[in-house]
């Protein structure tokens, strides 16, 4: 029963990270309805430069935080006007290759600046966020992680729902000839959409990178675990990345401990398979109902 | 002997069937036969053993590039699994011939088969899914598929690999590159030549309707269905084919090399080649490769000039960077591809001095 339990926190745990990781993921899909390839590189982008700001440059956390988000912020810019904006009204084969394309030039270029090692942040975050309960301890980093997690989601959901820019967004990503005939400037939105994405990537990634080490191949290789986490979800659902992200953690963690440890790298990818075939839309969803 | 056919200086075609011709001249034949010529006669006489090597990885890069196309250009499939097919056509191909005793020809061709058979399955999804979901669909396929070669040990050896017996057709021992040489590309001709007269046939057509509306491909009554998992299937067999291939050329396998960065690799050659165009694949498979080892020669560069050893180490993921970015700006710049470029550049020796 205490293995039970202890796995089942662990699972919690790292579903936790994987819905984190998946937030901007479905940011992205929800305002261009772009798969993105390149996630997992932005997550370890955003983890390399707050890396670069709090420990090379010495700067105070919070500054280091702060320039991060908008240097993140920035490079989405930057990635949507260099790379997405001459592929506006092209076919949707063209970006996701080119999501392909820039997944590879970021990791190359990363592994080329900072290697294949594994770093760690300095211990910033204060020793008494950790709650003992039981026999289970929820480290200071969840913690951590869960309050930002949750500030920062309530925050995109009344963004999404409130202001005029989100409410943009939403209008672009349900009908973008709609949008554009009422009057939104669609390309404003997708600049947005990806700066946004970069940003909350870059909050993830430092949470990861908080986590486990901020490492180039496990920050990238996140990327590809959102897959599973997103189809289980519903890839337009916030609400669906959470909740997927949670059971495939749990399916992960409970895998390993009962099956056999190298199962659990592709249990999420065969789940995968299995959702695709049965509900392909997810549990969250949205169903296009087309019969061809 | 009939005439020579030149280019006409417009569009004279009357009939549907000079439309649907591979050679609009006698010309385009003529260096055909040229081109058989040099790569038969002059090529694996006048190259060393060490140019023979990467063209005979060339060649193998180069048909499963065609059979990608094939799914992705010709199809509208985007698969990110012909890595990993790759590498079930080459595992085929060695247990094959090690546990059964299968001869060369027939446990290339049955990895080809096996291979489309597993690619018929990660198809499946396709029965109710379109390009976003399936293209995920082939991403799970390729995890799948990578973690079954590590961990099926009592198949596939694990991380042990497997070696393979020497290659022999007709009682003779293919030994040596040049001999490989006429094995790859033989087989590269009668693919390419069936790849690219697939293309006219009626299943051909149904694939190039399913890529440009698949409603209305619906619509006019093709099963959809049935032909995507036939390209599937297709696109498949030509990857297991050149998986076989590769298998027996380099010896022996493990699990390694057929990851998600060889399907990467291979999507980057069609990409850069030419998407929906057959000689495109060629282009891209050569582009790819001969970047391949300059980069490894700039490597091997540098680590020999001894203060620079570091530069070497740090230039080395270098090479996936400069995939990327060579998909990045072909998307970007040409989006298709060499095949494009090279039409442009023909078209304007034709029409000199009155290009436009």
């Amino acid at each position: 029963m205490e293995f039970f339990l202890q796995l089942l926190v662990q699972g919690l745990s790292v579903g936790f990270l994987y819905a984190l990781a998946s937030l901007g993921f479905v940011m992205i899909f929800k305002s261009s309805s772009v798969l993105n390839f390149a996630h997992g590189d932005l997550l370890a982008i955003g983890a390399f430069i707050f890396l670069v700001f709090s420990v090379w440059l010495n700067l105070p956390i919070w500054l280091a935080f702060l320039l991060t988000l908008v240097g993140s912020f920035a490079l989405g810019f930057i990635i949507e006007r260099l790379f997405l904006r001459p592929l506006i009204g092209e076919a949707l084969i063209q970006v996701i290759m080119l999501t392909v394309g820039l997944a590879a030039m970021f990791k190359g270029l990363m592994l080329f600046i900072f290697g294949g090692n594994i770093f760690n942040y300095p211990d910033f975050l204060p020793k008494n966020l950790s709650i003992q309960w039981g026999a289970i301890q929820i480290a200071p980093v969840y913690m951590a992680s869960f309050i930002i997690g949750i500030i920062f989601l309530s925050i995109f959901g009344f963004f999404f729902k409130y202001s005029s820019q989100g409410i943009y967004m939403r209008s672009v990503a349900d009908n973008q000839p709609a949008a554009l005939s009422l009057g939104v400037h669609v390309r404003r939105v997708f600049a947005l959409s990806w700066a946004i994405a970069a940003l909350v990537c870059a909050i993830s990634g430092i949470i990861l990178g908080i986590m486990s080490g901020i490492n180039v191949h496990n920050l990238s290789h996140m990327g590809l675990k959102v897959f599973p986490v997103v189809i289980l979800g519903g890839l337009e659902s916030i609400g669906g990345a959470i909740i997927g992200g949670l059971i495939i953690g749990i399916l992960e963690t409970f895998t390993g401990g009962y099956i056999s440890t190298s199962l659990k790298e592709v249990v999420p990818y065969i789940v995968l398979v299995f959702i695709l075939l049965v509900k392909p839309y997810g549990l969250f969803g949205l169903v296009e109902i087309e019969r061809v | 002997m009939r005439k020579l056919k030149f280019h006409p200086c417009g569009n004279y075609k009357e009939k549907y069937k000079e439309e649907l011709t591979i050679f609009t001249t006698d010309f385009g034949r003529l260096w055909l036969w040229i081109g058989f010529l040099l790569l038969f006669v002059a090529i694996p006489f006048i190259s060393s053993n060490y140019t023979l090597y990467v063209i005979n990885h060339i060649g193998i890069a180069a048909i499963a590039a065609i059979g990608l196309n094939l799914l992705i250009g010709f199809t509208g499939q985007i698969s990110l699994g012909h890595g990993a097919f790759f590498g079930v056509g080459a595992y085929a191909a060695a247990i094959l011939a090690t546990t059964l005793g299968f001869p060369f020809w027939l446990s290339v061709i049955c990895a080809g088969i096996i291979t489309a058979l597993v690619g018929t399955v990660f198809g499946l999804p396709s029965i109710r899914l379109k390009h976003l979901y399936l293209t995920i669909a082939t991403l799970a396929g390729q995890f799948i598929i990578q973690y079954l070669l590590l961990n099926w040990e009592s198949l596939t050896k694990g991380a042990d690999g497997i070696f393979l017996p020497r290659a022999t057709l007709f009682g003779t021992d293919i030994k040596g590159d040049r001999a490989f040489f006429y094995v790859v590309f033989v087989c590269f001709v009668i693919l390419t030549w069936i790849a690219v007269n697939l293309i006219r046939t009626r299943y051909g057509r149904a694939f190039i309707a399913i890529r440009d509306n698949d409603r209305a491909a619906e619509g006019m009554g093709i099963p959809i269905f049935r032909y995507k998992l036939l390209s599937f299937a297709i696109s498949s067999f030509y990857a297991g084919f050149a998986g076989g291939l590769a298998a027996y050329y380099i010896g022996s396998i493990t699990p390694e090399p057929y990851t998600l960065l060889l399907s990467v690799e291979f999507i980057a050659m069609i990409i850069i080649g030419g998407l929906g165009n057959i000689p495109g694949s060629v282009f891209g498979a050569i582009f790819i490769m001969l970047l391949n080892e300059l980069l490894s020669h700039a490597t091997t560069f540098f680590m020999n000039l001894g203060t620079l050893t570091g530069v070497a180490l740090q230039i080395a993921p270098l090479r996936e960077f400069i995939y990327g970015l060579a998909i990045v700006l072909f998307i970007i710049f040409e989006p298709r591809g060499l095949a494009e470029v090279w039409r442009i550049i023909r078209s304007s020796f034709r029409l000199w001095p009155f290009s436009y």
